[in-house]
């Protein structure tokens, strides 16, 4: 949002009213063919409950693969949502009012996506609920020990955490649709979801502080969900899996790659609901320093693994970290190092970070490198371990691409029906940073 | 005593409404309810309500969270002894991160709790003074007085500007 705006409260209302109307066939085309993918990874984990496992290309000695990936990838992307809603608000950063809508909703949709994969990363998913701690007839309890069951706890609480704050935010704007729309259905259920929001001093009193508490809650959990997720691998005695520097290597990416994601909606967004005016270029310089910081310390993380290998004097580390770079996967690796680090470079020059085509370009390539970057630690790590006869290499299955492509139209499907059933821009928040109407003015 | 009365008018401009909130304390009335599309902090300084309970709610649930973070983890460990990777049966650096999580998990929880009872169970402003225009561009000043003193409180509405002055009678 620039200072020299000519919105005002009214507008900025029935804008958004607005982009709640009806669906365009452009939109049912989408839903349609979002949908339809939905469908084909449904199948595909079908058949896959149906004959087992073996379907899945997993294969000794790599029994994480592509699911465990696509898990830490959107669990990674449902990051920058938080960091956009709970830390920047912490901090005050104004850019932030225009898109936290639209980042906070891609949060809830990623977990959700994410929260499918461990199971179907199970042999038998109907057992999934053994996760959780539920008294049973033998008195049997979860391994607190493990990281898997701290991994159930943080993103479980992260769900609903971010959910509630999801929610609560959008009170006072669905208020506000609430009061606009006409027919009785919609209304009714505005009217619930608004909680009976009327705006006295004394709602915004309550709503102020509960707000700046969910934010502080929300802060160091987003930070805990990917360190807990990148203990999955640094607990485990496998050369490229356990070290230190995982937690904040992790939490680094898992911004770099929501912002990213950030990116590649809101560009699409702004341009078909027309929305210039609200996410302004200042929007997207912000974010895009925000990626050449956290695109800075990934790459400085791929170099210190090495310098760690190296350094540790342990051939299998070293031998791990070689095979990345020169092995079978050589040119997953390279398309990790060059989509993260050599290409985010341009960033450095504000023209690039003004020009939408040239962000909405880098953006799917950050998309793109680090989804690798998973692939890359889970699997190659994996492929070659300690004993030089247990070393195998890992194809993806046409089952688990199905089903991959299917949990990005799964998060697309949520994301469609948000935009249109939801105030993706915040209404309250854009007329805070508006200038108050005084007698003055007119 | 007779009956309360509500009185709300209906303002297009933020200073108007501190205007009149000002105008009303000093003359009396404080039973005051402002209606807003935006937090107004100016206003909210010149009603001065009492700071909201509902840190008291997030500590407690964050409290109640870490309390049941070690007790499901220890307790569950202690029911069913048995030794994994030789390590301590009560073993607490990692029980550290379900407490982390259950403090996080139950803050929330009771932040929500806390915001339902104070923000929109208690204290709720009548439906009959409401406006649709109070979420979109409008500010409302509320007045809750006895059926005497409707005519002096609309005088001072209309006076700081107000473009509508309803009134209604209330119950309290």
């Amino acid at each position: 949002m620039s200072q020299d705006t000519n919105l005002t409260y009214s507008r900025v209302t029935a804008d958004v009213v607005r982009m709640l109307e009806k669906p365009s066939v452009k939109w049912w085309a989408l839903f349609m063919i979002s949908l339809s993918f939905v469908g084909i990874g449904l199948i595909c984990f079908i058949y896959q409950v149906y004959v087992g496992l073996g379907v899945a290309g997993y294969r000794h000695p790599v029994f994480w693969g592509t699911y465990i990936t696509d898990f830490v990838f959107w669990v990674g992307i449902a990051h920058s949502g938080t960091l956009i809603s709970a830390i920047l608000y912490l901090f005050r950063a104004r850019f932030r009012m225009s898109i936290y809508r639209i980042a906070e909703g891609m949060t809830v949709f990623a977990v959700l996506t994410a929260g499918l994969f461990p199971i179907m990363h199970l042999g038998r998913p109907w057992n999934f609920y053994w996760l959780f701690p539920y008294p049973n007839q033998r008195e049997l309890w979860i391994n607190f020990k493990s990281p898997l069951v701290w991994d159930v706890f943080a993103v479980s609480t992260y769900l609903t955490v971010s959910s509630l704050f999801f929610l609560i935010g959008m009170i006072p704007d669905i208020a506000a649709i609430r009061d606009k729309v006409t027919e009785k259905p919609r209304k009714i259920i505005y009217s619930i979801l608004s909680f009976g929001w009327k705006g006295s001093n004394w709602e915004w009193l309550h709503y102020g502080r509960a707000y700046l508490y969910f934010a502080a809650l929300a802060t160091p959990l987003v930070l805990s969900v990917h360190s807990v997720v990148s203990w999955d691998f640094a607990m485990g005695n496998v050369p490229g899996w356990h070290t230190t520097i995982f937690a904040p290597y992790f939490v680094a990416g898992a911004i770099f790659s929501g912002l990213g994601m950030v990116i590649t909606l809101t560009i699409p967004i702004r341009k078909i609901f027309k929305l210039e005016d609200y996410i302004t270029l200042d929007n997207y310089d912000g974010m895009a320093k925000l990626i050449m910081f956290t695109s800075g310390i990934v790459g400085y993380a791929y170099g210190v693994e090495f310098f760690m290998a190296w350094y540790s004097s342990s051939p299998f580390e070293w031998q791990q970290f070689m095979y990345r770079a020169t092995g079978e996967y050589a040119l997953f690796y390279w398309i990790m190092v060059i989509c993260n680090v050599v290409i985010p470079i341009p960033l450095w020059f504000s023209a690039v970070r003004r020009n939408l085509k040239w962000l909405f370009i880098i953006s799917i390539f950050i998309n793109i490198g680090m989804w690798f970057e998973r692939f890359n630690i889970i699997v190659i790590s994996l492929s070659r371990d300690f004993d030089p006869a247990a070393w195998g290499v890992y194809k993806i299955s046409w089952v688990e691409a199905g089903i991959t492509a299917g949990s990005f139209a799964w998060f697309f499907m949520f994301f469609l029906i948000f935009l249109k059933t939801l105030p993706s821009i915040s209404i309250s928040e854009i007329k805070e940073i508006l200038p108050v109407p005084k007698r003055g003015d007119k | 005593m007779s009956l309360n009365q509500g009185v709300v008018g209906v303002y297009s401009y933020a200073d108007s409404v501190l205007d009149a909130v000002r105008k009303l304390k000093s003359n009396g009335y404080e039973n005051l309810r402002v209606f807003s599309p935006v937090p107004l902090h100016e206003v909210e300084e010149e009603i001065d309500l009492p700071p909201s309970p509902i840190r008291f709610f997030t500590l407690f649930g964050g409290l109640l969270g870490a309390a049941s973070g070690f007790a499901i983890t220890v307790l569950t460990s202690a029911a069913w002894p048995i030794s994994v990777s030789a390590k301590p049966i009560v073993s607490i650096p990692p029980y550290m991160v379900i407490v982390f999580e259950l403090t996080i998990l139950f803050g929330a929880i009771f932040t929500l709790a806390g915001l339902l009872i104070n923000g929109f169970l208690r204290n709720r402003a009548p439906v009959s003074m409401y406006d649709k225009r109070f979420s979109d561009d409008k500010f409302g000043v509320m007045v809750v007085c006895p059926t005497e003193n409707i005519n002096s409180v609309q005088d001072i509405l209309n006076s700081t500007g107000a473009e509508e002055v309803k009134v209604d009678s209330i119950d309290g």
